[in-house]
């Protein structure tokens, strides 16, 4: 294969990955969210409805693309781009197995955060350029949500780069092999100072997709749609997928940190290296699934509880929790170093 | 071959750092404005990565690109009253003209006094452990004068937070 097609293919492959995820995810949303609601969601196009999303995105492709009078042209048309590409870039580094990623990094994590940061930037662009008050809302409301959870999620996960001594994700997995107490996988879900840090990481991740129990800045009932109020057609379309890309992502991320990326348990190492993907996938999505559960389940918070429980809580205890790793691991190397 | 291509890259993001910088100080609207700064900071970041300088053009998106520029853009979308507002008038007063001459004169006898000196490339790009021990290491290493700037931001978000009490006092 020429050097020009391998750095062709994935990229490719990335654009794939995320157009199928947007489709699976907008059917599954819609299953697994009428299934806790007692409803049985869609059940007429295909079997149980499972061409429901197929013939909206024939819809969302063949619909007028209408831009109203009052937007800021080039912004309007600018910002479905710049929502989608970065969280596109975000499939970069994450590691579907040990050698199926992209592209390898030895600072995956902080380039994931990093791409993910530009996010907002995309989102207020399309609240400001609509020209219209709900959208300027949800789009301030979502910016402001994502910068103040984003410090609690870069946070949530410095103990674990502490615990795995590096920022690449392929290591971070290979740090999570083996057992404690020769039966518990070693993922740093089990271990107590990474159980801490992984449901802080779950929280601020819902915070950071704009995800019910946080997501006022869609809140149907206040603003239309937020920022996307305004968009129409397949620019629409382009908002909507991003945003179920971020769920990919985000899941992703927390099975590679937490859940032990491809690896399972108890099971030879020579036949989960065949499979490593598939374990990946299902894994991140049963993650997604828990995003769909917590949003069937929890009713929205109020924005000032919203921020006090980022800045006057989850900080706090973050920050607290790289103190306690720092000591946690200082102590364990003395104490291994005497003895 | 990968000369020529590093050259066609470095032209393409300097067209976009210095375009940038102009499309910024000439558009009129303070919004547009914003998003140039923010095209400017990517390109630089992309500028950064060139010198396969990978941590600093990562922490330049996260912290310029990904933090910065929006708080920018949230305190002129907060301030402004209404939407035409964002449109103003160039000021292209003589003033401001004097105060950007007398800046670059400074920067530029700054520049010329200090004796930079271009030390030779490494063969070797310095992997993120090699920054991480050069600045935390206590001989020879930088960690002082990092925690003195850590202190320094600190006292800066003290004085911030207190500031804004002032009305509860």
């Amino acid at each position: 294969m020429s050097d020009v097609l391998s750095v062709i293919l994935p990229v490719l492959a990335a654009v794939g990955l995320m157009l199928a995820n947007g489709v699976v995810l907008i059917y599954m949303l819609r299953k697994v969210l009428g299934h806790l609601h007692l409803r049985v969601g869609p059940m007429h196009v295909g079997w149980h409805g499972i061409l429901q999303t197929v013939a909206d995105v024939g819809k969302l492709l063949t619909k007028e693309d209408i831009t109203p009078t009052n937007v800021d042209k080039a912004l309007f048309f600018l910002a479905p781009a710049a929502v989608f590409v970065p969280s596109l870039m975000a499939y970069a580094a994450i590691p579907f197995s040990e050698t199926w990623s992209i592209t390898s990094l030895d600072t995956g994590l902080l380039y994931t955060f990093a791409v993910l940061s530009l996010v907002p930037l995309g989102i207020l662009m399309a609240g400001w350029s609509s020209g219209n008050k709900w959208a300027l809302l949800g789009g301030m409301r979502a910016a402001a949500q994502q910068i103040a959870y984003e410090v609690p999620l870069l946070l949530s996960v410095l103990p674990i780069v502490m615990l795995s001594g590096s920022l690449d994700l392929v290591e971070i997995v290979a740090a999570q092999g083996g057992y404690w107490l020769g039966f518990v996988p070693r993922w740093f879900v089990l271990h107590p100072l990474g159980f801490v840090a992984s449901v802080i990481f779950l929280i601020a991740g819902l915070a950071e997709l704009n995800q019910t129990p946080f997501d006022m800045s869609e809140a149907e009932s206040e603003l239309v749609a937020g920022f996307a109020s305004e968009y129409s057609a397949m620019k629409f379309g382009l908002l909507f997928l991003s945003e179920f890309s971020n769920s990919f992502i985000i899941s992703a991320l927390g099975v590679t940190l937490f859940f032990g990326g491809w690896t399972l348990p108890w099971i030879p190492a020579d036949v989960v290296a065949k499979i490593g993907p598939v374990i990946f996938m299902l894994k991140t999505y049963i993650g997604i699934a828990v995003f769909m559960w917590i949003r069937g389940t929890y009713p929205r918070v109020r924005i000032d509880q919203l921020m006090s429980l980022g800045w006057k809580r989850l900080i706090p205890i973050s920050l607290g929790l790289i103190m306690v790793t720092g000591i946690a691991i200082k102590v364990v190397e003395t104490v291994r170093g005497v003895s | 071959m990968p000369e020529t291509v590093n050259g066609v890259v470095f032209g393409i993001l300097a067209l976009a750092s210095i375009g940038g910088a102009v499309a910024m100080l000439t558009s009129s609207n303070v919004i547009h404005a914003a998003f140039w700064l923010l095209e400017v900071m990517l390109a630089i970041a992309g500028l950064f990565l060139l010198l396969s300088a990978e941590f600093l053009a990562l922490v330049q998106v996260l912290v310029y690109a990904g933090a910065v520029s929006v708080l920018m853009l949230f305190v002129i979308m907060l301030t402004l009253r209404r939407r035409e507002d964002a449109v103003r008038t160039l000021d292209a007063s003589l003033g401001a003209a004097v105060l950007a001459l007398l800046f670059g004169a400074i920067v530029y006898v700054g520049v010329a006094a200090s004796s930079f000196t271009l030390g030779p490339m490494p063969d070797e790009v310095p992997d993120i452990e090699a920054l991480g021990t050069l600045l935390f290491s206590l001989d020879g290493g930088w960690v002082f004068p990092f925690e003195l700037a850590s202190l320094v931001l600190l006292v800066a978000l003290v004085g911030a937070v207190w500031w804004s009490k002032e009305g509860d006092r």
